[in-house]
This record gives C-alpha cells, sequence and structure tokens, in this order.
C-alpha cells in the first residue's frame, strides 16, 4: 500500500518535472532530443496506458545513464489525452508542431491512432505504435511493435485445435473495432480450416459489461454438445475481471471450456485471485515468466524503478522495450532524428527483444516476433506451454479477409506503399 | 521335531519378510524413478509417464500425481530432486512425494515447477479418480467418481464395478453408476449394456449428460443412435423449462446490483433532489474501503479474511458517509434550487475524486478476494445458483428494508421527509434544516459506499467502477419513480428481469439499447416514473 503510494507520488513528480521541462525545454534548445509520449493519464484507458507512460520514462533515464543519444540527452515530454479520442490528435499536434519531439510513442486504442494519423501524415513526424491490434493498416509515419493478428490470434486457434483437440468456438469479444476485425478474420480463417458454421458462436458485449451470468451459461450450454468447446476472447480489460469471476463461479475449469485471451496480460490479473483460473490461456510474444537474460534484467530495472518490488510487466511493455530501442538504433544509423532519414533508417533494424532473440523491423512497418501461448497460474502469472517454432513476421493486411488478402506493404523504394494490390498492380486500395 | 518345525517356520518367516521387504523396497523405488523422470521429461512423456503410474494401479502415486495437478510438484535445485512444496504459514516446506516424510522448510526461488498444461491435467485428474474410487473418505470418492464421469475411461470399468459392489452412500453410488455408464458408452459392449446406460445417463438430464449423449449420437448407429437422440430430445426440453426459472433468476440478480447501485441514489436524488453525478464515486469509495480492510487483514490477521466483507461494511458507511457530509457542506448547500450547476459541480467532482483515488492507489486493479462463503455454486433443480450471487440479492434486501425503517420509524427519517416535504414549515417547527440536509445526503452517500463493498465481489475495483454504474442508476430511480423507494426496488428488479430475458435473443448490446429506448417510451407515458408521489410537495 505505502510502496504504491509512494510510486505513484514519484509518478506524479516525474509527470510535473516532465511537463514543466517540456514548457522550458521549447526555448532551451537544440542539447537534447525530445521524445513524446501520448498516453491517457486519466480516464478509463488510464488504468492500461498510465503504466507504459511509467515504462517509456524509465527507457529514456536509461538510454541518458547509457550516454544519451548523438551526444545528446533525451528528454521526455509526457502529455494526457485523458482517452479523449479527439484530444489525441490535438496533443499529437502540440508534441510535434510546438514540442517539436523528434518522434511519439504512444496510443492504445485503435481509434487514438485513427485520430493521430493525419496529424503525422501532415506534420511528417514517427509515430510508434506499441500495443496488439487488429492489423488492416500500414502508414508510412507509423511503426507497429505490437503483435497483428497473425502474430496471436491465429497461432492461438492453431494452439487449441491441434493440442486440445477443439472443435467447436465461442467467439466471445467487446463491442468495437478490434474484436469485431480480429473475430471476421478468425472465422474466415475456422471456416476455411472446415469447421461448420453451426460450431461457431460470435458474442459481442459492451464495454465494461459487468453481468456475465447468461453469457457463460450460454458458453456452457453451447459446450455441451458432445464436442470439445473453447472460448476465444477479445474481451476489452475492464469486462474480464467479472468475466473471470462469473467463469470460476459457475464453475467452468479450463480443462473442459478453456478460454484463451489476447488482452489478458499479467497487469490485468493483479485485480483476480487467479486460483479458479488455472489453465485458461492467453497468447502473446511476451510473458513475464519467461526465462531469458533480457527479461530478468528488465524486470529488475523495471521493479527498481517503480520501487515495488511485486510490480509485474506485461506484453506491451515488451513491445515499448522494442520500439524504443529501435528508434535509438536507427537514430544512430541514420545519424539524425530527422524523420525521414529515420523512417527510411528504421526498415531491417534488429534489436534483442525480452524473449531471448531479435525483432527486425520489415518493410510494412510491423516487425518480427515469436508466439507464446501461456496458462494462467495461481501465481497470477503464465506458464509458457507452447512457442512458435520462429518468428512470426507481423502481417499488416490479412490474408482472411476478403477485402485486404490482395494487399501488401512496402515502404522501401520505389514501391513506398502502405497498400500495393498485387492482384491490379496499383498502389492503393481499402484502407489508408 | 518340534523344534525344527519352530526353526523352519522362522526361517520362513524371516525370509517372507525379507522377500516382502525388499518387493516394497523395489516398488517405492520404481514408483520414486518415474516420479524422478517426470522433472526432466516434456508434455507428452509426462503423459505417459502418468499412465504407466496408472497401469501400476498403485494408490501411492495419488500424492504425487495431485500435486503434479496443483502445480505443487518442484524440483529442488540444489540437489535435482523432486519433492511437493506445501505452503505453510508464509514460507514452504518440503514434503517427499512417496513416503510423505516431512523434509523442512524451501526456499521458493530454490524450486523449479514442474509444469502441466490442461491436457495433462485432465490425464492427472482421470486416472487420480480411478485410483482413488476406494478410497476410506466419502467426499474422495465422489470427487473420483466425478472424475471418471468426466474422464469416461473405459479402462476403469473393473475398479469401477468393485467400487460400487462396496459402496455404502447412496448418493456416491449413483454417482459411480453414473460414470461406469458412461464409460460403458465408451466400448462396444452388446447393444442392451449400452441402451441401459443411456438411460442411467438420460435420467441424470443435466447439461453434463446432454454432451455426453451428444457424443455417442455422433459415433454410435442403429438403436443406440436413436436412443440417445431421444433422450438428448428429452433433456433439451426439460433444459428449456428451467432456463426460464434461471432466466429469471438472472434478473432477479442483475435487478440486485442495480437495486444496491441506485438506492444510495434514491436518497440524494429521489429524495433530495440533488443531481448527484458523484455517487458512483461513492461506491467507488466503498470498494476502495474492502480493498484495504482486505489488505490490512491480509497482512495482519489472515484468519479474518473470511469476515473481511463485515468489517468493511461499517467502515465504508462511515467513510463514504463522511465524504458525502464534507460534500454537501461544502459544495451542495450552495447551489440547492440550480439544478444545472449542481450536476456539473457534482460532474466536476466526481472526476475529482477519480483522479484522487487514481494518483493514490494507481490506475490498475485493485484485487478484492471473495470469502469463502461467497465462492462456488449450488444446483437447485436445474438451477445452478452462485452464492456470490445469493448473498448479494440477500443484501439488497436486506439494505433496502433497513433503509426504509430508517426513513418510516425514525425520529431522523421524519425529519429528513418533513424538510425535503416543506422546508420552512419544518424550520418553523424547530428542525436545524441544514443539518438534516447534510445528514441525508451523508446517509445516501454511506448507503452507496455500503454497495460498493458488495459491487467489489463482482466487478473491478478501479477508479472507474463508479463510472459504470451512474447511468444505471439513475435510470432505476427514474422510471421507478423520483422519491420511492418503493419505486426503486421495482424499477430495479423489473429493469433486470427484462434485460436478462431480451439478452438471449438480442444478445447484449441490443438488450441495453432496448432497455434504454423502453425507458424513454415509459417516461414519455409516465414523465413521474412507475411509482409517482402526489401531492402539493410535488406540484411546487
Amino acid at each position: 500500500m505505502k510502496a504504491h503510494f509512494r510510486t505513484n507520488l514519484v509518478a506524479a513528480a516525474a509527470l510535473v518535472a516532465g511537463t514543466l521541462f517540456g514548457a522550458q525545454a521549447a526555448s532551451a534548445a537544440d542539447d537534447t532530443i525530445k521524445v513524446g509520449i501520448l498516453h491517457s493519464l486519466s480516464g478509463t484507458m488510464a488504468i492500461s496506458e498510465t503504466t507504459l507512460k511509467d515504462v517509456m520514462l524509465m527507457l529514456i533515464e536509461q538510454q541518458n545513464a547509457k550516454g544519451g543519444l548523438l551526444g545528446k540527452k533525451l528528454e521526455a515530454v509526457v502529455v494526457d489525452p485523458a482517452s479523449n479520442w479527439p484530444l489525441f490528435a490535438e496533443k499529437a499536434r502540440e508534441l510535434i508542431a510546438g514540442q517539436k519531439v523528434s518522434a511519439v510513442f504512444g496510443c492504445w486504442t485503435s481509434v487514438s491512432r485513427k485520430s493521430v494519423l493525419p496529424v503525422f501524415e501532415e506534420l511528417n513526424s514517427v509515430l510508434f505504435y506499441l500495443v496488439q491490434y487488429e492489423g488492416e493498416e500500414s502508414q508510412r509515419n507509423v511503426f507497429y511493435t505490437g503483435a497483428a493478428p497473425n502474430q496471436q490470434a491465429i497461432p492461438a486457434v492453431d494452439y487449441l485445435r491441434d493440442v486440445e483437440g477443439v472443435k467447436r468456438w465461442v467467439l466471445a469479444g467487446t463491442d468495437y473495432v478490434y474484436p469485431r476485425t480480429t473475430n471476421k478474420v478468425l472465422e474466415t480463417y475456422l471456416k476455411d480450416s472446415g469447421v461448420p458454421a453451426e460450431d461457431i458462436m460470435i458474442n459481442y458485449t459492451p464495454f465494461g459489461h459487468s453481468d456475465w451470468q447468461t453469457i457463460v451459461a450460454e458458453i456452457k450450454k453451447f459446450g455441451s454438445a458432445g464436442k470439445k468447446t473453447a472460448v476465444v476472447s477479445t474481451i476489452n480489460g475492464d469486462a474480464n475481471v467479472p468475466f473471470y469471476k462469473e467463469l470460476a463461479n459457475q464453475g467452468i475449469k479450463a480443462q473442459d471450456i478453456p478460454v484463451v485471451a489476447f488482452s489478458v496480460g499479467e497487469e490485468e490479473l493483479a485485480g483476480i485471485d487467479t486460483g479458479p483460473l488455472v489453465g485458461h490461456l492467453a497468447a502473446w510474444n511476451y510473458f513475464m515468466s519467461v526465462p531469458a537474460p533480457e527479461n530478468a534484467e528488465f524486470i529488475k530495472s523495471w521493479q527498481a524503478f517503480t520501487k515495488n518490488a511485486k510490480r509485474v510487466s506485461n506484453d506491451p511493455m515488451e513491445a515499448h522495450y522494442i520500439g524504443f530501442n529501435m528508434w535509438v538504433k536507427a537514430v544512430e544509423k541514420a545519424g539524425t532524428v530527422a524523420p525521414d532519414a529515420v523512417i527510411d533508417a528504421l526498415i531491417g533494424v534488429a534489436v534483442p527483444n525480452l524473449t531471448g532473440g531479435y525483432s527486425a523491423m520489415m518493410p510494412n512497418h510491423h516487425i518480427t516476433k515469436p508466439v507464446l501461448i501461456g496458462e494462467i497460474q495461481d501465481n497470477g502469472q503464465f506458464d509458457v506451454v507452447w512457442k512458435t517454432s520462429g518468428l512470426v513476421p507481423g502481417d499488416a493486411w490479412s490474408d482472411f479477409l476478403p477485402d485486404s488478402k490482395d494487399l501488401i506493404a512496402d515502404w522501401r523504394k520505389p514501391m513506398s506503399c502502405g497498400n500495393f494490390n498485387v492482384a491490379t498492380g496499383k498502389c492503393g486500395g481499402k484502407g489508408s | 521335531m518340534p523344534f525344527g518345525i519352530t526353526l523352519r517356520r522362522i526361517v520362513l518367516a524371516v525370509a517372507l519378510a525379507v522377500v516382502g521387504a525388499s518387493g516394497v523396497g523395489a516398488h517405492a523405488d520404481t514408483l520414486r524413478a518415474r516420479i524422478d523422470a517426470l522433472a526432466t521429461a516434456d508434455f507428452a512423456a509426462k503423459e505417459a509417464i502418468i499412465n504407466e503410474l496408472a497401469a501400476a494401479g498403485d494408490a501411492e502415486a495419488v500424492p504425487a500425481l495431485t500435486a503434479l495437478g496443483n502445480g505443487d510438484l518442484q524440483v529442488r535445485k540444489t540437489d535435482g530432486k523432486v519433492i511437493i512444496a506445501v505452503r505453510d504459514g508464509n514460507s514452504y516446506k518440503a514434503i517427499d512425494p512417496v513416503s510423505a516424510a516431512d523434509l523442512g522448510p524451501v526456499d521458493r526461488a530454490a524450486l523449479d515447477k514442474i509444469r502441466v498444461n490442461n491436457n495433462l491435467r485432465r490425464v492427472i485428474s482421470a486416472v487420480v479418480g480411478s485410483l482413488t474410487l476406494r478410497s476410506k473418505d466419502p467426499s474422495v470418492r465422489r470427487a473420483a467418481a466425478d472424475a471418471v464421469f468426466k474422464s469416461r475411461d473405459a479402462s476403469a470399468l473393473d475398479v469401477l464395478d468393485e467400487a460400487i459392489a462396496a459402496e455404502t452412500d447412496n448418493g456416491i453410488r449413483r454417482r459411480m453408476v453414473l460414470a461406469r455408464a458412461a464409460a460403458i458408452l465408451q466400448t462396444n459392449r452388446p447393444e442392451p449394456d449400452r441402451l441401459a446406460a443411456i438411460a442411467v445417463v438420460a435420467e441424470h438430464g443435466n447439461q453434463d449428460a446432454k454432451d455426453l449423449l451428444s457424443s455417442v449420437a455422433a459415433s454410435a448407429d442403429g438403436e443406440v443412435k436413436r436412443k440417445a437422440t431421444a433422450s438428448i430430445a428429452l433433456i433439451e426440453q426439460s433444459l428449456a423449462m428451467w432456463s426460464v426459472g434461471q432466466n429469471i433468476w438472472y434478473g432477479l440478480s442483475l435487478g440486485s446490483v442495480l437495486l444496491l447501485a441506485a438506492i444510495g441514489l434514491a436518497i440524494t436524488f429521489g429524495v433530495m433532489g440533488v443531481i448527484n453525478m458523484a455517487h458512483g464515486e461513492m461506491v467507488m469509495i466503498g470498494a476502495y474501503v474492502t480493498f484495504m480492510v482486505q489488505e490490512v487483514i491480509r497482512t495482519s490477521a489472515p484468519a479474518l479474511f473470511d469476515v473481511s466483507l463485515l468489517i468493511a461494511l461499517p467502515l465504508a458507511f462511515l467513510t463514504a458517509g463522511a465524504v458525502g457530509v464534507v460534500i454537501e457542506r461544502g459544495i451542495i448547500r450552495w447551489l440547492y434550487g440550480r439544478p444545472l450547476e449542481t450536476l456539473l459541480a457534482t460532474w466536476g467532482l466526481s472526476l475529482v475524486l477519480q483522479q484522487a483515488v487514481r494518483s493514490i492507489f494507481g490506475p490498475t486493479n485493485r484485487e478484492v478476494g471473495a470469502p469463502s462463503w461467497m465462492s462456488g455454486a449450488f444446483e437447485l433443480g436445474g438451477l445452478t445458483l452462485t452464492y456470490g450471487r445469493v448473498w448479494i440479492i440477500v443484501f439488497a434486501i436486506a439494505v433496502f428494508i433497513l433503509l426504509l425503517v430508517v426513513l418510516k420509524r425514525t425520529a431522523f427519517g421524519l425529519q429528513m421527509r418533513a424538510v425535503t416535504q416543506n422546508r420552512r414549515m419544518a424550520s418553523s417547527m424547530g428542525i436545524r434544516t441544514t443539518w438534516v440536509d447534510a445528514l441525508t445526503f451523508g446517509l445516501g452517500s454511506g448507503v452507496a459506499g455500503i454497495a460498493g463493498v458488495a459491487l467489489s465481489q463482482i466487478d473491478n475495483v478501479s477508479p472507474n467502477l463508479g463510472q459504470s454504474y451512474i447511468i444505471d442508476s439513475f435510470m432505476v430511480v427514474v422510471f421507478g419513480g423520483v422519491g420511492n423507494l418503493w419505486g426503486t426496488l421495482v424499477g430495479a428488479l423489473t429493469l433486470g428481469v427484462v434485460n436478462k430475458f431480451l439478452e438471449p435473443y438480442a444478445g447484449a448490446v441490443l438488450g441495453k439499447i432496448l432497455v434504454l429506448v423502453f425507458i424513454i417510451l415509459f417516461i414519455q407515458k409516465r414523465p413521474r416514473g412507475m411509482f409517482a408521489l402526489k401531492g402539493r410537495a410535488v406540484e411546487s
């Protein structure tokens, strides 16, 4: 308790300091390189994004301890878009045009990313988007270090089908763009692999849904048709705690109907007693329990930075770690922070990830990552039960959606196109 | 001669003893060797080892297997020995997996867990089930019978037959017979046997039975398939009937949550007429009080955990109530009669309170545990009732009755009603109206605080907790009729039941929209809600 309080004081102080410095530095000039952090620190998304702001502050502090970048100190400029989507665009503009930051790290929800896209395009700056998302996008100014559906959802479904022998599927999600797109991809994928339509149940719930009795009962009913059943959950953060509590209360065990989630990590589990949930699954590119030296070091410095020995790490944090290091390396390679040079230099950059390998930035501005499947343990951690044998390259345009299966993205010259249609041979198609 | 016989007997006895001992030793050694092999095996090899243990039919393997399934079977890094780690207060102690000997305390960090996955957990529970069917402990036998029913393991049939013959408890025997039927359906036994098994399973009549029969219907043919399909249809019919009851139950349960969330607002908004947008934050404060109480109990008195909610109730009431009084004295009393300003001020206040909690406790969810008497579920006919929900309904009704008594039967309640109905008259009767206002607002906030204690059991304890209930709360109070507690009760339960009957057909998203549309239409027709107050006080 006390520790948390202190942590937050520190965070608050850092925030105030960040804002003050930011304000000063506008005049203070060229001996620093400014990095924008665009994460909500208040409102509904603060629950997920505040932590990531802290991760960025830590990474910047570490880089400065190593001597900064191009001989200059890095300086964090923190703004609070307050979970308000139009405000994201305003704050992005403030960071780029007002504060003259060299790159921005931030956004969580897809709608916030879509809201800042035109700003980054217009002012020609660099955005790192560091959360798993639904794909179907590749933009010149944006680098995506979270998982695309083929780096999370599809391997998870493969695992359930091949290892758990699942034949009947519940696709449950919160009613917004990420679950809807992911479920569309999954539905096509399952049908293509021979699952009949009556063995797929799709269910959407509103944001923050808290009364799961009926839906859990329906899942139970759907699962009693003589075929092994699993739930693929794209339920958004806040609604997960009551969902898992209801599963536990109604006695649905992972051995009977496993739930694999794409938005539940160590941070989300911190609010639940995981005893009754042992064996339910999550698919990510990183788990805190992965035994790699880089990971041990990251956790150690993270817990020291937050002054909380129980603080957990999760997948979006790893995406920040990768994204930040990629940017640092690209700036070093380009020898400047000028956006055009950095954007070109970023492609092909490879940095260590936290699971004991390397991740590389590809021409479609997505990265290569391993995919891990973990089972929830009673201590709130995940045990990795399966891992892809190699790295999976992120696919900007899904092969399983009719609109996007002909599209590819390649930002290298001469193509320089985020949505090249291989069927028509022209740049441009659906999306941006 | 007698001497010779005795001598021979002694020799024989010694020889037997030696053979016996070495037999036990060799046996324990193979068991230990297999358990040790688990340490380095991958998932497939582990499954093979578990099946070997099962084939050996050795009940001594049960503790090790159970520990493996629970994730307690560990490898000690120092010497590579496989042990069972048991929590002992705040530390762990090591237990030998074969002899159950206590090997002393052990450091968790010096242990490597032997990992299992869902598939292995299934295999383990099936194996442990078939190994413990003859256990002396009836609850173990019951769990064993259920495990075999789930695993439908045909190789357990012989053990099952023995166990059924020896079983004295009727309830457990019924479960064993059911498990036997499930196992028989996996074999190629003659048709009459399998038809009899279907009859046994069909009689059981729940979703598990339907699941089993569906898989039989899919794989069998002829008479067996026909009978299974017919039984499924019967089970589905009875389940459909029960599902109406289940929906009513879900509706009442949702209604009780709505009632809890709204009942404080029924006082601050309903009785006092203050549009209190910070109502949800009072609920949140109650939930955080629960978290803090549990936190203190966890660190200093773990034995009290089961009563943590009871301790939290008065504290939540006092904390939220005190905050309520401060808000009334500090802000709201300056704004009486100016609803728009009140709305804006309390809305701003709710944001301030949220951010304050976020700064103090952090933005992430806090864990509030469920006491043991609120965990799990029980079956009543075809209904599955979860204890947590049952207690929340009981609690909501208790709070409602208590509040009704306070309003109708106490001096404070009388003064409160007097002040809200005619402030000037009450004032000239010697009632200190300003203090009644403050205390009324405090009461409403305090009640919201104890609602937070209950809601912490089913929802996130996060700074956003209150926000998700504020709209529902206003909906309930306006629908039920402003200023009437009975209206709030009926309104909450009606909305709960309507919502739950719509949900299976319309889906959760559309269901919620339909309820909102229904309320809008209802308010058009009856602007004062279901139970409208009448009289001069209302008209003015």
